[in-house]
């Protein structure tokens, strides 16, 4: 969140020393937050520089720098980031959809929500990964089934999140509604969608999170190309530089995709 | 004036049912509204008031009896009927404009006519400078004002008004229970609003119903006729009669603070 921290004219002295105060606040967190970064990757380095810990085992920042170069001279980094990029984005997106069309279905029929109740609690509690070899084996090893489990770790969740954010619109705006004499399908369109666009906007920045687990699960499984994949491979052929340099950018792709649904989320609710 | 009521209730009995057992929320209520009238209908809390609300805004089916609006049985929502709910129950992702024209989309009645009545209605009543912003910048009074536009706007005979008041707090309730009296009247509107508020309830209306306890049925109706200058519920609660139509009613709520 950014504050606004321009001081307005006109005001009193002790606005300004105010101001001047939770600006300086401001700055030293940031300063703080980078210093702390610097130490860390600082120690990190030294400690292997000064064979503290085992650089094979440990890697270090000047290792995985090396290897972000060579891995950009060699050219097939940016396809494993692609695909995996790729792939979040599909689990994640269809997650949403498909999450947000169950709920609106189940807000449609309450027989059926009350059938499907009990699938859905036993469904939500279950460790969606487990079903990763079962989805490998239907959908085929490769980008497709690691989507389908991207999409299934987001999934329950957002039905479960969307169709409660549907229950808890106030009735009487539904009431309202209905004395104009609505259609159901003018309630939905008119008050309980609008009504919940802050859920299925927070179901979006949880489904973002859950896909990443998705993904680099399904790539573990899978292991024929993306980030994960690289992690996995990293990992069995003892190259920590490819492991670590593989979750730092991984760590970024992954913020950057919340920052991108953040930004959505401020054009949508201005 | 025509020589049918607007409308008829007619022993009209609602029941709810739940898996405990039954409700009787409403029995035997017969009751005439002539057009143009005002009708208050007070009673103790959970005597069944909003009930008979919900029934005239064709939401609920009557267990027994009948309403009959304009010599039509009501057996749904009809456009003849203009409901006004507790809060303004104004939606914050759209601009007060489109929020006038909530029910005129809804009954597919979006016309150049019908926003041009629309609209000068807003203007009618000050709030045309408003219709693009978006209710958390208006104040209370002017969300109620935008409220009851948005009931007007489709043109009904009657309006309800449940507890239409309620949310708003002392000042400007008073203020705004001026404000829709004089719009109901300019606008030559039948109204029946449901209060808990008995100087709200005589202050407006022409006849005050009162309710009994659970199962509500009609203790006593009292035609409400206030010596006052200006016609106008701040006013009016400075008429001599006042005080006396209070204590009456008071008593007849019999409402024991245990």
């Amino acid at each position: 969140m950014s504050l606004d921290l321009t001081a307005p004219r006109d005001v009193s002295l002790d606005h300004l020393r105010y101001i001047r105060e939770k600006r300086a606040y401001k700055q030293k967190v940031r300063v703080c937050q980078v210093l702390l970064l610097i130490a860390a990757l600082a120690f990190w380095e030294i400690a292997t520089q000064l064979r503290w810990i085992d650089p094979f085992i440990f890697s270090s920042p000047s290792r995985v720098i090396n290897t972000l170069i060579s891995l950009h001279q060699e050219g097939n980094l940016y396809e494993h980031i692609g695909i995996t990029l790729y792939e979040t984005a599909a689990g994640f997106i269809l997650g949403t959809l498909i999450g947000t069309a169950v709920a609106i279905i189940l807000w449609w029929s309450d027989f059926l929500a009350e059938v499907l109740d009990q699938y859905l609690v036993v469904l939500n509690s279950l460790p969606k990964i487990a079903l990763g070899p079962i989805i490998i084996v239907w959908f085929g090893a490769g980008a497709s089934a690691i989507i389908v489990v991207a999409l299934l770790v987001s999934v329950i969740v957002t039905i479960l999140g969307v169709y409660s954010g549907f229950s808890q619109v106030d009735p009487d705006k539904v009431k309202l509604l209905k004395t104009f004499g609505a259609t159901k399908l003018q309630v939905l369109q008119k008050v309980i969608l609008p009504a919940s666009v802050p859920t299925i906007i927070s179901a979006l920045k949880i489904n973002v999170g859950l896909a990443w687990v998705g993904v680099i699960v399904g790539e573990f499984l899978v292991s024929r190309a993306g980030l994960g994949y690289l992690i996995v491979y990293g990992g069995q052929v003892f190259r920590l530089d490819l492991v670590m340099a593989s979750v730092i950018i991984l760590s970024l792709a992954a913020a950057l995709m919340y920052q991108a649904v953040v930004y959505l989320e401020k054009i949508i609710t201005r | 004036m025509k020589a049918e009521p607007l409308v008829r209730i007619k022993n009209l009995s609602i029941k709810y049912h739940t898996l405990e057992g039954e409700i009787s929320a409403l029995q035997d209520i017969s009751l005439d509204v002539k057009e143009g009238e005002f009708i208050s209908i007070v009673g103790p809390s959970g005597c069944g008031k909003s009930t008979l609300l919900n029934a005239l805004a064709g939401l609920l089916e009557p267990s027994a009896g009948e309403i009959m609006i304009n010599n039509q049985r009501v057996k749904g929502p009809t456009p003849l009927v203009g409901y006004m709910p507790q809060s303004d129950q104004l939606f914050q992702w759209r601009t007060i404009w489109k929020n006038v024209l909530l029910g005129l989309e809804v009954q597919n009645k979006v016309t150049p006519e019908t926003k041009a009545y629309a609209a000068g209605l807003l203007e009618k009543y000050g709030l045309k400078e408003f219709m693009h912003a978006r209710p958390n910048q208006l104040s209370g009074g002017m969300r109620q004002r935008v409220a009851l536009i948005r009931t007007l706007a489709i043109n009904p005979e009657i309006l309800l008004l449940d507890e239409a008041f309620s949310a708003l707090d002392y000042q400007t309730r008073l203020l705004v229970a001026d404000e829709v009296k004089q719009i109901i009247d300019e606008e030559h509107k039948t109204a029946i609003l449901v209060t808990h508020d008995i100087a709200e309830a005589i202050s407006m209306a022409d006849r005050v119903v009162v309710l009994t306890r659970r199962p509500g049925r009609i203790k006593s109706i009292h035609t409400i006729e206030l010596t006052c200058s200006v016609k106008t519920p701040i006013k009016c609660r400075e008429a001599p009669e006042f005080r006396q139509y209070f204590n009456l009613i008071w008593k007849e709520l019999d409402i024991n603070v245990a």
